[in-house]
């Protein structure tokens, strides 16, 4: 197990040295390097004051010198200045993590709920009018692009709402420090995009992983036993068929605490995504490389947890 | 779940076993002489649901062609502007639909009807041929990772975990933003996002064929590595293959309409369903709902038309459904 994880975290760090890289060549490729001083220095500017930017945010030195300079940095755990607030990038991250965090974890609660709770009722039930309704309704979220389902609750609960004098929820997000109530009502829309579009898949992953394990012979047993029919259903069916959800949850969840882009651009909360997103726009080269250090990390720590996790779960996997 | 696959896929070639709830009894004897591939087909064609969608898939690509047909039909050009008081009303603000544009007018006073069906165009291109590169990439490197093991496998395998831990939509962002935007560099981003999945789906199945004793046959009977990778082995996955880009074109199709809603798709004036949907939240505080319903309708029943269909394939070929869920 130890060796195991070692490995694998060593691999890890090989993968996001790789990702820093790329983003630096993508960076240094593009236009990126020359619009930035340029858009920094104003319309109105001369060479010399581009030259001047260019040389203060040492733009000029050999892209080996600046990368060197980065990883220096971080192996100090800094990640550098925005070039354009002048914030460090960790600060950047600091205030956004959590915005991220607060939408994941409340959606991730909902879509669990409601994913793994109508697969069991769907396999339970299978083949009957309540499975086929199911898995019509998960088929129909899980078409659902995030953003097309994040307007149209936009559009619904807060532009008609509002036009009918029906404040119930903000269209922005509100800091938790501000009001929690604001940033609890604040939340609903964005929980529930998220939410829904995720639970789908959970729905239909049960649903086959539930049908799988249910014809297995101690599920026969059990019911032979006299057990009743829930804990069947909960004890040994659901707890045998929970792995893949596990699996996927895990990934998802690592994916997601990278930045929920589209939900968090849809509904204006400045989380990693959104940040990542204005900071493309702007070629803002550390703030972008934060996020996608921070977004990656999370992936490859998700995986590990996973794999490790389905060790734990099932003693048949062994590690190595 | 590496464990699981090639265990799945070699009862989905074979065709023959039936999933749990299939009747076996009477048709037992029917079934045997038939090929897995028309089994498959057969099976298909009698699923009511992928048939309709299927319907739903063929209309969708009519409208794309005959795009024209549909402005002649409503006199209207797919970039044409009809100002106030035609097109838009007297505060510059679009109009509900009506007889004259049957979906209303967006913020250009243009006829949304019209840019829906030209918009059907880049999102069935780009599904599509996304899909052929994310799997055909994804098909070779996996045959070249499983076959050749050893180094390239790790090298390959490596690459794919490394393109999985990428943010895609950020690193999506980042190339066009570099490269600039264009209907060529959305492919080759959107490839990009699906082939190391299907590479190491493909993979997995590999390492368990290349065990098989007709390779080793093949290999005793002086087969080169490419003649066995495509001759031998390749037909044995096309099943998988097959399956996985059904089920990438509604992907696909999303990927493309959230890049062009983050605008980083195909530049406007070209009509797409993604930055419509995302020019519609500047007139939602006016009530123009239908700037924002029709486009997104004509999304989601593509991607509904696609997901049922695809889900249709993959029970076809793979009836006892443990696959690829």
């Amino acid at each position: 197990m130890a060796r195991f994880l070692l490995r694998r975290i060593f691999q890890g760090i090989i993968v996001l040295w790789l990702i820093t890289v790329g983003v630096f060549a993508i960076f240094f490729i593009g236009p990126g390097a020359k619009q930035v001083p340029r858009v920094l220095a104003g319309k109105d500017a001369t060479p010399q004051i581009i030259a001047e930017v260019t040389n203060r945010l040492q733009l000029n030195r050999p892209i080996w010198e600046q990368y060197w300079h980065f990883v220096w940095l971080l192996l100090h755990g800094n990640l550098g200045y925005s070039f354009y607030h002048g914030e460090s990038v960790n600060s950047v991250l600091k205030a956004a993590f959590p915005i991220t965090l607060s939408l994941v974890i409340g959606a991730a609660i909902i879509w669990v709920v409601l994913g793994v709770l109508s697969g069991v009722l769907s396999a339970v039930r299978s083949r009957s009018a309540s499975d086929r309704i199911v898995t019509g309704v998960a088929l129909f979220f899980y078409s659902m692009p995030t953003f097309v389902l994040g307007l149209l609750l936009l559009l619904i609960f807060y532009y008609e709402l509002t036009i009918h004098g029906i404040h119930a929820f903000p269209a922005t997000y509100i800091p938790f420090g501000q009001s929690p109530s604001g940033w609890f009502r604040s939340l609903i829309l964005p929980w529930f995009t998220l939410a829904l579009v995720s639970a789908a898949t959970y729905t239909r992953l049960t649903r086959g992983s539930m049908l799988d394990v249910m014809n297995e012979d101690y599920i026969r047993t059990a019911r032979a036993k006299g057990l009743s029919e829930r804990r069947v259903i909960f004890r040994h069916s659901l707890r045998a068929a929970l792995t893949p959800i596990v699996t996927q949850f895990g990934l998802d969840v690592g994916i997601l605490l990278g930045g929920a882009v589209i939900t968090e651009v849809v509904f204006s909360m400045p989380g990693l995504g959104y940040t990542a997103v204005y900071s493309i726009s702007q070629q803002d080269l550390p703030v972008i490389i934060g996020v996608v250090i921070l977004a990656s990390a999370a992936v490859v720590v998700a995986n590990i947890v996973v794999d490790a996790f389905y060790a734990v779960l099932d003693p048949r996997v062994r590690l190595h | 779940m590496a464990l699981n696959i090639p265990q799945a896929s070699e009862q989905a070639l074979a065709g023959s076993v039936p999933g749990p709830g299939t009747e076996i009894g009477e048709n037992a004897k029917k079934i045997e002489g038939r090929s897995p591939w028309r089994l498959a087909t057969q099976r298909l064609l009698h699923d009511k649901a992928s048939m309709i969608s299927l319907g739903v898939i063929v209309f969708i690509i009519l409208i794309a062609i005959f795009a024209p047909v549909v402005a002649a039909i409503t006199g209207h050009g797919p970039d044409q502007q009809f100002y106030a008081p035609i097109g838009l009303n007297a505060n510059g603000q679009p109009l509900a639909p009506s007889s004259h544009f049957w979906m209303g007018t967006d913020t250009l006073g243009r006829d949304i009807l019209v840019r829906i069906a030209y918009g059907a165009r880049i999102s069935l291109i780009v599904g599509v041929l996304a899909s052929v590169i994310s799997v055909g990439t994804g098909a070779i490197v996996g045959l070249a990772a499983g076959y050749f093991g050893g180094v390239t496998d790790t090298l390959l395998a490596r690459l794919m975990d490394w393109l999985l831990a990428i943010p895609f939509l950020l690193l999506a962002i980042s190339l066009v933003t570099v490269i600039g935007p264009g209907l060529v560099v959305l492919l080759i981003v959107i490839g990009f996002l699906g082939w190391a999945s299907v590479g190491r789906i493909i993979r997995g199945q590999v390492l368990s064929i290349r065990e098989k004793e007709y390779i080793e046959a093949a290999r005793s009977l002086g087969a080169g590595p490419w003649r066995i990778m495509f001759i031998d082995i390749l037909p044995n996955v096309i099943a998988p293959i097959i399956v996985y880009m059904s089920l990438l074109i509604p992907v696909s199709i999303v990927a493309e309409a959230s890049l062009s809603f983050l605008g980083v798709g195909i530049p406007p004036p070209t009509p797409d369903w993604g930055s419509m949907i995302a020019d519609s939240q500047s007139v939602f505080e006016y009530g123009a709902w239908w700037y924002l319903v029709f486009p997104s309708l004509a999304l989601l029943i593509t991607t509904l038309a696609f997901n049922i269909f695809g889900d249709g394939v993959r029970d076809a070929f793979d009836p006892r459904g443990g696959m690829y869920v």
